[in-house]
Order: structure tokens, then C-alpha cells, then sequence
């Protein structure tokens, strides 16, 4: 199954610049590990050492976060939209 | 005779404006967090909580704008408009509030309610950018609302604006040196926009060239350290000058947010996450001397993140019973 994901400025490094990716994945934690074969080093951006996401990323399933569902265990399905959004909007 | 009584840090004014109390914000002394130190090595923060709007920008939203009324760039009718998300939002607010100004700010739509709210109390006006693009996507927004109607607002630009870093030159230096009698022997802060490291550490390596001035930024691109910026990654600020520090130092978001946990259970004081990011600095710093006082700045105080990840994932692990300190 095919979804969209919506990648934020800090990690566009690891798609050549791409705002939005195309992933596979049953859950989100599937996506991950897809997302990493064809990204290289933006998994453990998104998680920590222990397959957790990490606290100041928060990832959304067609608007909801999943910290609220199942969290890497939420289930995708086809034309899911995900997106990876810093918990902080940066400051100053 | 009777010994004379210490003068007390933080005189208690009558203000005739809620502006005047900005700044001569309190010097603490971190005593638990910083356990294991030689004797002769202090560390001590600098509260900017205690300043009227809540945070360290008073100082330089306050002098920014006093600056550009004086020089009729802001002129009665015009708007004061910036791209911000955090604390100098609240700042121009609410100084625009105290002297009569229209603010409008810039913010990418995931800031905290918290801050939504305070802007909105203080009756500014909120246009909101698109979250992924973060505090760089909010400046271009700004620069395009600015570029097609320029004669309607002012623009402090706290980023390049040079009173950014003068208002901590005049004001936050001066007042460490006298706070710590001149003893201060390293000072450490968080770079966001670079206004307080570089004008504070231009004061005091004046009064004292031996005095060493370290920067604290967060260790990758993507981080949770709200107010900080990771300059490899970022719009870097044109108030900015690397060259003039000495050191600057890489904090993990992990580790700046268990400093925050431990600072307030430990010393009772409840800082935002960039404080903690500070603190890990300053003990790193701090654990290299023999003798010395490190002196940091905690920008606000944490009650402004109660919603954030910052406090709500550590609820979390306060619910799992996971709760560990490894700095």
C-alpha cells in the first residue's frame, strides 16, 4: 500500500529536498523502516534507540497524532496522508 | 556597630509603565544540579522569567521598538509586524499594547496554545504559516505580507536588527557584571536569533577580556528546543558573528529536557526547554574548571509549555513509573 508523506524542512536533507515522499507500509513503524531504505539516516531522526518516537516529533495520520492512536503500531492504509511535524515551531 | 544589611538584588519599584520593570531580572545560584563541583566553581542563572512579558525578549522588543519610534520609522498608524514564534512575539505584543502600537505576528500554526493565547490577550493580531516549513518558513511569509503593503507596517527583525544585541549589550551584561561583582568568569546561552551571547559577551569581554563567551545550539537540525536555532541548517541571523565566541557547544534535546525536569524538582525552578539546553552547557562548562563562575541565562520559565511535548511526554514517563536522570 501506498501513502504520502509530508516531510518537514529540517529533514529534507535525506529526500534530495523533497517536501512530500511516497512510502509503503502496514503501520507506521513499517513506513519507517520504508522510509529508511530509501532515505538513508531519517528513521533515527524520527525514533529513538528503543523504537520510540522521539518527544519533539510528532507524527499524524491524515490529521490525527499518533501518540492519540496506536502509535507506530497505527494501522495505514491506501492514500493515508502522513505527516511529520516538529512538536516546536521553533521560537525566538 | 551594626553591620549594614547586603542590598537586595532586585529592588521593588512603583513603575509608571509596565516597560520600565523590563530587565534587572534576579541571579541565581544552581546548587543541587551542580553537585560534585570543586568548591571554588559556581554556577548561576539568570531568571528572565521574572521580566514583565515573561521572557529575556522584553529586553529586545522594548529596545528595538523605543529605537525605531525615535528614528519616526514607527510612526502612529503603522503596524508593528515580525515573524516569531515565540517569546518576542509575546514581547512585541506587549509592548505594542503599552504604547498604543498594532502588532500583527507571523507564526507557524504548531506553536504552543499557550503563546496563541497570550498574543491574542494582548489584542495582536496572529496569521498563521504552514508548520513543516518552521521559523524560516514563518520569515518569508513575513516578507511577503511586508513586500506588498510596506508603508503600513514596521518591521523590528529581530534578526537582523542591531538593537537586538545593543539591548543586552546596555542592559543584561552590565547587569551580571554587577550581580556577580565582576567575578563572572564564562558565560553560556542559547544562540536563537544570537541577541543575548553576542551583545552580553561583547559587554563583559570588555570589562574583562579573560571572561570566555560560549554559544549553546542544538546538536541537529530537527530538534525540540524551542527558541534555539541549529545555524548549520538555518537562516543564519545577520546580528550573528560566530567568530566572537569562544566555543560553542551542541545540546541534545533529550538531554536539555531532562535538565528541565531536574531543575525544577531539584531547585525548585521551572524553566522552558531552551533553559535546560543552557544548563547542560553551563554544567559541561562548569565540570572543566577548578575554579570559576559560570554565569547562563534561563530565557522563561516553563509554566508557557504546559501542553507542549516538553511536558506532556514526561508525564508520560512519570506514568510508566520511567524516570531517570543520566546528566
Amino acid at each position: 500500500m501506498s501513502v504520502r508523506v509530508r516531510v518537514p524542512t529540517p529533514l529534507r536533507k535525506f529526500t534530495q529536498g523533497s517536501d512530500e515522499v511516497d512510502a509503503n507500509g502496514e503501520t507506521v513503524g513499517a513506513l519507517l523502516d520504508d522510509l529508511e531504505q530509501n532515505h538513508p539516516g531519517i528513521r533515527e531522526r524520527i525514533m529513538d534507540d528503543t523504537g520510540k518516537i522521539r518527544r519533539f516529533v510528532n507524527v499524524y495520520v491524515n490529521g490525527d497524532d499518533i501518540r492519540f492512536l496506536k502509535n507506530v503500531d497505527t494501522a495505514l492504509k491506501d492514500g493515508d496522508n502522513i505527516s511529520i511535524v516538529p512538536a516546536i515551531a521553533g521560537g525566538t | 556597630m551594626r553591620k549594614s544589611a547586603p542590598p537586595p538584588l532586585r529592588e521593588l519599584r512603583k513603575a509608571e509603565a509596565v516597560t520600565e520593570l523590563v530587565g534587572n531580572t534576579p541571579l541565581v545560584e544552581i546548587r543541587k544540579v551542580t553537585r560534585g563541583l570543586p568548591t571554588g566553581v559556581r554556577v548561576l542563572a539568570k531568571l528572565e522569567g521574572f521580566n514583565p512579558g515573561g521572557s529575556v525578549k522584553d529586553r529586545p522588543a522594548l529596545r528595538m521598538i523605543r529605537e525605531a519610534v525615535a528614528a519616526g520609522q514607527l510612526t502612529p498608524g503603522r503596524t508593528i509586524i515580525d515573524s516569531t514564534s515565540g517569546n518576542t512575539g509575546i514581547a512585541l505584543a506587549m509592548v505594542g499594547a503599552a504604547l498604543g502600537y498594532r502588532v500583527r505576528l507571523v507564526l507557524p500554526s504548531n506553536v504552543s496554545e499557550e503563546r496563541k493565547g497570550i498574543i491574542r490577550f494582548f489584542g495582536a493580531e496572529v496569521v498563521y504559516s504552514d508548520p513543516l516549513e518552521g521559523s524560516d518558513g514563518a520569515i518569508r511569509l513575513c516578507r511577503k505580507i511586508v513586500g506588498e503593503d510596506p508603508e503600513s507596517y514596521f518591521k523590528p527583525d529581530q534578526y537582523f536588527n542591531p538593537m537586538n544585541s545593543r539591548a543586552h549589550y546596555d542592559t543584561t551584561g552590565p547587569e551580571i557584571y554587577r550581580q556577580t561583582e565582576g567575578r563572572v568568569t564564562h558565560f553560556v546561552a542559547g544562540i536563537g536569533t544570537g541577541g543575548t551571547v553576542m551583545g552580553t559577551g561583547r559587554f563583559l569581554k570588555e570589562r574583562d577580556p579573560r571572561v570566555r563567551v560560549i554559544g549553546v545550539e542544538p546538536d541537529a537540525a530537527l530538534h525540540g528546543l524551542e527558541g534555539l536555532k541549529h545555524m548549520a541548517s538555518s537562516i543564519v541571523p545577520g546580528i550573528y558573528h560566530e567568530d566572537e565566541l569562544d566555543l560553542v557547544v551542541p545540546a541534545s534535546t533529550e538531554d536539555a529536557y531532562e535538565m528541565v525536569y531536574r531543575l525544577s524538582r531539584e531547585e525548585g525552578v521551572l524553566v522552558g526547554q531552551s533553559s535546560g539546553a543552557a544548563m547542560v552547557a553551563a554544567l559541561r562548562t562548569a565540570r572543566q574548571l577548578s575554579h570559576g563562575t559560570v554565569v547562563t541565562v534561563f530565557p522563561d520559565f516553563g509554566s508557557r509549555y504546559l501542553t507542549t511535548n516538553l511536558w506532556t511526554t514526561w508525564k508520560e514517563s512519570l506514568d510508566v513509573g520511567n524516570v531517570g536522570f543520566s546528566i
